[in-house]
């Protein structure tokens, strides 16, 4: 029931019952949580791509994004309603309007931003359906008149929505009595925004043809570094509970996604001069987001499991709080 | 007690809470010892030595409460010249017959009584099958006791060297603080730390109690253990007095109910013994052995014939010995164990097994099960479809290769039970308490009540008579209680109206005391009469405890006579006042001239403290105003035992008959009166032996109960512990090679099996004689099938069938075995490991 | 809003017997929790989860010899005779775990559906029918109570018998409880009487009787279910500093919104200088 801890944090040492985990640790089930926060990510910030690209008039990769907005927010609602353990009441979600819950806030902002992304793609898409009976909705006057507007002010409102959509899901994380999460609450939310960004321009990159798609690398670029440093941050901030970041499957992933990150941000910066560059270094970053997801989770997942990261902090916190009345040693 | 009797405990719980000091002596540190002050690891099988101990140093310093025990016990009466003592003989009585194994006790009985009144039934005068032939000389006395002078000479000063005080300091000199550390285990300052509390807590002002449960009995000393306790309180005057006693915890719901109104084979209800075959001829023949005559055992006759009359009511006459002749007689020891032999070898055919398990909890059940297989027919009434009725399709012995199904002629009839909230009835607790329980819902399908199978049984049963004269008992029995709804359920009220009886006039009647001698009474059980006086129901009475005195005589109805504390007449000093303010229970009221206090006094009401028995005095006439034990013939308690027990008139500590170590006290090394059987389904493990080095102790946990056939079904119990598993310290564990987690093989003489293991400080080796004894637990409540959700091997088969010679109770809670690391083999693999150990 | 009403579980008293997991199983229809030999002492069930909403753990506290510091109170064995072998345990800790209905209930302020609501009892109860099973409450409680049944979908706890409560009846673990462990009724009566029980242990010699979840001022806002512990919470599984997740959400939020205007701000520096083909 008593054990030294590993050679990082060595003057604690802790006691928990038969070494069980004290909290619970996260339900959600891969690959449906870290695909959909990596895909509620990359819509997110695609929305803003695609609001400025549609300001700056870059049309291609307005399109590009607006499409990689609605698809990701497709997508990503389809994971998350699959996750649910009832998902046939997945609109429970929307009974209440919850401040306090990020998961409630979450949905709303989803829901909000599902549909102003999909407005703002069914419009930029229109002049490029081809006649059907289907599309004949979208050839009908009013319609046809207000349909651009709406859609360009639909893109407008989702480069609002799209920034908490991308960082929202750190909250969701780190609002939880997850040790390694919560205690990351500061800079999960700059990872989560890097990463988002890292992905959105890395779908811009590969959607988009290269003379266009200078913007996209661009975002790839800031986005994939600021991950990198957000990370790098968190982990030093996190003393003892940046391990399970670093030890097992959660560091292995951790480490992948760093390196792909890192290497595909690289490339981005010259992925301008070759098809094949674009390809490596925007499949790169997908998949540096998608590790970065995956690892997060399984980063909470083992400080959840061990009572170590909850037993060590809080013990050293009472301590803190109250040095003179020191309890018996136990 | 917390273990097995979670919800009385709570009484222990608030004892210690108002100030109780609460010591657990148990083998292992359990749930009880984590609530208490002081927990004593002790050897099992070595509590009389503990005991003793504390016998001499209550005797040695002179602790003992000397009033109480001058005037109440039988102290000061001197034994026969002729007694020998385990100090004289080397660990025996006199009177021991080498040839039989057995006491003949009539050199341990009071100076001046006749040789035969103390005397057993010889074997040689009875006949039947050879065991059934070893006539037992212990139950023919039913409660009463051996027949005694109620005036023995006495020494009051308690010089005279036969008198039995001084027997006691003499016989118990050994029993020392040294002894108890070397025999038990437990360390001198413990000891004293718990000699120290008990005396301390004895006396005018203070009592101390005694609680046991099988732990105590089920030893071939048991009973002998319950008679050193009885020895020690009685000395400290803790009997009789409110927070004294010796409180049997029962294994069953009402288990103390199915001794009054008994399911044992040598009992009749209320405790009158059976009558034997030719030895008890007539009514007069039967009364004339069937307890003293002095005491309130002097009633008898008014008991036994009230009980023939209940039974065979208007065919029972004067004329006819009130149907004496009816009743079945015993040719000898009809106990279980013996029963189970006589199934193997063929001269028992058919078997009811009502509410029990004996596959899975009786000992050595290997031997259970081979007499299941050599029967006629067997039937088995449980709620779920236990083991004993599934023993020929799915036993470990089809596994071994020992019985094959198309092998096995039995015919197995299984008839669902009613669960105890399905119909109605009295338990009996421990406190002689009756409380009345409803009826909550109908038994589903064909479940049925065992009153309502009896009955219905019964029914067609005499449907189906002869006018033969063999059919005559039956024929005129009183069979006739009304039935009520669809399934004709027979009305347990009118039997406990039965139970209760009636006088003349058809009236229910109040007390034992009403009963007759002449025929105008009957009773079904003397003394439970009054559970329904008034035509009430006394035993539904449920008046809440802050509505009465702190006695509550108003919740159900205690037998006899609602008193809720037996000898309670002891609770006064001599003179009839309480021996303090502070333990004040019943007293003598000279202006009113009656007993009166908080309970029912246990006490002819209108007896005075002063009232001396004239010569030739009968029943209770006999016993003076100063003699508290009323059903003992001389009044008092008995220190000594001068009949009764089969193994001796004084407790003496004999190593169990399987164990590790010699006898460190007498040159006997175990009880020589034990019953032993010589038969290859139960073979023992030799004493002393290095093959089986470790002690083996079973019990029950809190989760289960008994043989699982009541918990392993319900999820709920089961998830709560869903295997098999042994305790062992880390020591034992690091020796054998156990881990925690692991699997452990246990192996004696009869079989072999697997237990998870369990690794615990909560068992610790204990230093006995030089050596260091490692002990087993094991729970015995998992079996192979039953209809349970887990399962597990029998524990009961590993154990001897060796049995105290008094009750016949096997000794289930010490034996030898040998602990090996892994899961045991299977199949025939499993009989060649035994093999080995055989083979040595 | 009537009375708040809570549970005391007084772990001094507690006898390990379990009358508690099985009364609120057969009252509240909770499955069982699979048949498994855990080898942690008398504990087979584990843990409080969506099919355990009381749980009994079993501490065996090793005896520890004299050069060790930290002895416990209410040593229970006697010295072993000269040269015992056996170190024995020097107590057996049993506790009756359960949720803990706190004042700041982080599953409640989670829950997206509304699912989980605060009683008139001032208890915090999961509504089956609105459930969605998002799993959110499941690693928000600082300690470990709800979880969702995974065949069912619905995550679950104690609901401190609330049909009981409406229907004037204790819950079901506190009628079952023979020694009086378990102890029901009105919050502030609980926490006097607790009070007056942690004094008269200590005055008793028992100095590591302390008393868990009765303070307001914790970082829950104090249990609606606390407890007598005699040793370490974390010993017998408890977190030793819960916090409601949720205190912390103001800020949370704050730096999330700081992350959203970076994200902006890094998109725009993405667009600087670089003319779109409209």
């Amino acid at each position: 029931m008593r054990r030294a801890e590993q050679a990082m944090v060595p003057e604690a040492e802790f006691r928990s019952y038969y070494g069980q985990p004290i909290i619970k640790p996260p339900i959600w089930h891969e690959p449906h949580m870290p695909v959909y926060l990596y895909l509620g990510g990359l819509s997110g910030a695609a929305s803003v791509l695609a609001a400025a690209a549609g300001v700056t008039g870059h049309r291609r990769l307005a399109l590009a994004t607006r499409l990689t907005a609605v698809a990701g927010a497709a997508a990503g609602a389809g994971f998350l309603v699959a996750e649910l353990g009832r998902p046939e009441r997945f609109l429970n979600m929307l009974r209440v309007f919850k401040p306090t819950s990020p998961m409630s806030m979450g949905s709303w902002i989803l829901a909000a931003h599902s549909g102003l992304a999909g407005l703002a793609a069914v419009a930029a898409l229109a002049p490029h359906l081809p006649d059907s009976a289907a599309t004949a909705v979208l050839r009908f006057s009013p319609v046809a008149v207000a349909l651009p507007a709406a859609g360009d002010a639909a893109a407008a409102a989702a480069a609002l929505t799209g920034p908490l959509m991308s960082t929202y899901t750190a909250v969701l994380l780190a609002d939880t009595a997850v040790p390694a999460w919560h205690e990351a609450h500061r800079e999960l939310p700059f990872l989560f925004a890097g990463s988002a960004l890292a992905a959105a321009g890395a779908a811009g990159m590969l959607a988009t043809p290269r003379a266009q798609a200078g913007p996209a690398r661009a975002a790839a670029v800031l986005g994939a570094a600021a991950e990198t440093v957000a990370g790098a941050l968190m982990e030093r901030r996190l003393g003892m509970l940046a391990e399970p970041y670093r030890v097992g499957k959660a560091g292995r992933r951790m480490r992948i996604a760093r390196a792909l990150t890192a290497g595909g941000g690289l490339l981005a910066v010259v992925a301008g001069r070759g098809r094949a560059l674009t390809a490596l270094s925007g499949l790169a970053l997908t998949a540096g987001a998608l590790f970065t997801r995956f690892g997060v989770l399984a980063a909470g997942r083992a400080s959840a499991a061990d009572p170590k990261y909850t037993v060590v902090p809080q013990r050293r916190r009472l301590d803190d709080r109250a040095p003179a009345s020191a309890e018996t040693p136990g | 007690m917390a273990e097995c009797h979670p919800v009385g405990f709570q009484w222990v719980v608030e004892a210690r809470e108002r100030g109780a000091k609460v010591f657990h002596i148990d083998p292992r540190f359990t749930r009880t010892s984590a609530l208490v002050d002081r927990h004593l690891p002790i050897r099992a099988g070595s509590d009389i030595v503990l005991l003793g101990a504390l016998i001499n140093h209550v005797l040695t310093d002179g602790l003992d409460f000397r009033e109480y025990v001058l005037a109440y016990t039988n102290a000061s009466t001197i034994v026969s010249e002729h007694f020998r003592d385990t100090e004289d003989l080397d660990g025996l009585f006199s009177g021991f017959d080498p040839e039989t194994a057995r006491y003949d006790p009539s050199s341990w009985s009071y100076e001046g009584a006749g040789q035969e009144a103390a005397a057993g039934v010889r074997a040689e005068q009875l006949e039947g099958g050879a065991r059934h032939a070893e006539a037992a000389g212990a139950e023919q006395y039913g409660s009463g006791g051996a027949a005694m002078s109620a005036r023995p000479p006495t020494d009051p000063t308690l010089r005279h060297p036969r008198c039995v005080y001084q027997i006691l300091k003499r016989h118990f000199a050994r029993y020392t603080p040294e002894t108890v550390e070397e025999v038990c285990g437990i360390s001198r300052e413990a000891f004293a730390e718990l000699a120290e509390a008990i005396t301390a807590n004895s006396g005018r002002e203070r009592t101390t109690a005694w609680a046991y449960a099988v732990g105590w009995t089920q030893h071939t000393v048991g009973a002998q253990y319950i008679r050193t306790a009885s020895i020690l309180q009685l000395l400290l005057g803790n009997i009789g007095r409110p927070g004294g006693g010796i409180l049997a915890l029962r294994g069953h719901a009402s288990i103390q109910g199915s001794t009054d109104i008994p399911t044992l084979f040598n009992i009749l209800p209320g405790y009158l013994p059976m009558p034997h075959a030719h030895l008890h001829e007539t009514l007069d023949d039967y009364l004339a052995h069937a307890g003293p005559d002095t005491g309130f055992w002097g009633r008898k006759r008014s008991y036994m014939v009230s009980l023939l009359k209940a039974w065979w009511g208007e065919s029972a006459t004067e004329d006819n010995d009130f149907c004496f002749g009816h009743l079945p007689r015993l040719t000898g020891d009809h106990s279980h164990y013996t029963t189970v032999m006589e199934q193997i070898a063929g001269t028992v055919k058919g078997y009811f097994v009502m509410g029990e398990n004996p596959a899975v909890g009786s000992s050595g059940g290997r031997a259970q099960r081979f007499g299941l297989a050599n029967l006629d027919w067997l039937v088995v009434r449980d709620l779920t479809l236990v083991e004993t009725a599934t023993f020929w399709k799915d036993g470990p012995e089809l596994a071994t290769g020992e019985m094959r199904t198309e092998d096995i002629a039995t015919e197995v009839f299984f008839l669902p039970a009613a669960s105890h909230v399905e119909k109605e009835g009295t338990f009996t607790n421990t406190q002689r308490l009756l409380q009345w329980r409803h009826k909550a819902l109908d038994p589903p399908g064909d479940c049925r009540s065992d009153l309502s199978f009896s009955y219905h049984l019964g029914k067609r049963i005499r449907q189906r008579l002869s006018g033969d004269e063999i059919d005559r008992p039956l024929r005129e029995l009183t069979w006739d209680y009304p039935e009520e709804g669809e399934r004709a359920e027979p009305s347990a009220e009118a039997v406990l109206r039965e139970i209760n009886g009636v006088g003349p006039d058809g009236r229910a009647l109040s007390a034992y005391t009403e009963l007759q001698p002449d025929g105008s009474t009957r009773c079904g059980c003397w003394i439970y009469c009054g559970v329904y006086a008034g035509e009430v129901n006394q035993a539904a009475r449920r008046t809440p405890g802050r509505e009465q005195n702190w006695v509550a005589p108003e919740w159900g109805w205690a037998w006899p006579a609602n008193r809720r504390t037996l000898y309670n007449r002891a609770s006064a000093d001599p003179e009839g006042r309480p021996w303090s303010e502070r333990k004040a229970y019943v007293w003598w009221d000279a202006g009113r001239g009656e007993w009166t206090g908080y309970d029912v006094p246990d006490f002819e009401p209108r007896k005075p403290p002063d009232y001396l028995p004239p010569d030739g005095a009968l029943a209770e006439e006999a016993l003076a105003g100063t003699d508290p034990f009323i059903m003992q013939a001389d009044g008092k308690g008995w220190l000594f035992a001068p009949a009764g027990l089969a193994d001796g008139p004084l407790p003496a500590h004999y190593e169990p008959h399987e164990s590790p170590l010699p006898n460190a006290l007498y040159g006997r090394r175990a009880n020589p009166a034990r019953r032993t059987y010589h038969s290859p389904h139960t073979p023992y493990n030799p004493p002393e032996s290095p093959r089986f080095p470790y002690v083996l102790t079973t019990y029950r946990l809190t989760e289960h109960h008994t043989a699982g056939g009541m918990s392993r079904p319900l999820a709920y119990l089961a998830e709560l512990q869903p295997e098999l598993f042994c305790e062992v310290s880390p020591q034992l564990a690091a020796e054998v090679g156990l881990e925690n987690g692991g699997w452990a093989t246990i192996v004696t003489s009869r079989t072999v099996i697997e237990a998870r293991v369990l690794v615990t400080g909560r068992v610790t080796p204990l230093r006995v004689q030089g050596r260091t004894i490692h002990q087993v637990g094991l729970p015995y409540h998992w079996a192979w099938g039953g209809g349970g959700l887990v399962t597990g091997d029998v524990v009961n088969d590993l154990l001897p069938v060796v049995l105290d010679p008094n009750v016949y109770i096997q000794e289930g809670k010490a034996a030898t075995c040998d602990l090996r690391p892994g899961r045991r083999p299977a199949g025939r693999a499993l009989l060649d490991l035994i093999r080995e150990y055989h083979d040595g | 809003m009537a009375e708040r009403m809570g549970f005391f579980t007084d772990t001094s008293v507690c006898i390990g017997c379990k009358a508690c997991e099985v009364a609120c199983k057969e009252w509240n229809d909770v499955p069982d929790d699979g048949f498994v030999f855990r080898a942690t002492s008398y504990d087979n069930t584990g843990g409080l989860g969506a099919d355990t909403w009381r749980h009994v753990a079993f501490i065996e506290q090793p005896r520890r010899g004299p050069e060790e510091p930290g002895g416990r109170e209410g040593s229970k064995g006697p010295p072993g005779p000269e040269g015992a072998e056996g170190q024995g345990v020097e107590g057996w800790l049993m506790s009756s775990d359960v949720c803990k209905h706190c004042t700041h209930a982080a599953c409640l302020d989670v829950c997206p559906t509304g699912a989980l609501f605060r009683t008139e009892f001032g208890t915090v109860v999961v509504q089956e029918d609105v459930c969605n099973g998002c799993g959110y409450c499941v690693p928000a409680c600082p300690y470990g109570v709800i979880d969702r049944r995974e065949r069912d979908g619905r995550a679950f706890k104690c609901t401190m018998c609330y049909d009981r409560q409406l229907g004037g009846l204790e819950p079901a673990c506190a009628k079952a409880c023979p020694t009086d462990s378990i102890q029901f009724g009105p919050l502030e009566e609980l926490r006097a009487r607790a009070q007056e029980r942690v004094e008269r242990l200590r005055g008793e010699g028992r100095p590591q009787a302390r008393l868990y979840g009765a303070d307001p001022d914790d970082g829950v806002g104090g249990d609606g279910a606390f407890f007598l512990l005699l040793d370490e919470p974390e010993v017998y599984g408890l977190p030793p500093d819960p916090v409601v997740t949720t205190r912390d959400l103001p800020a949370m939020w704050r730096w999330a919104a700081g992350a959203a205007l970076c994200l902006v701000g890094a998109t725009a520096l993405s667009f600087l200088g670089r003319g779109g083909n409209r």
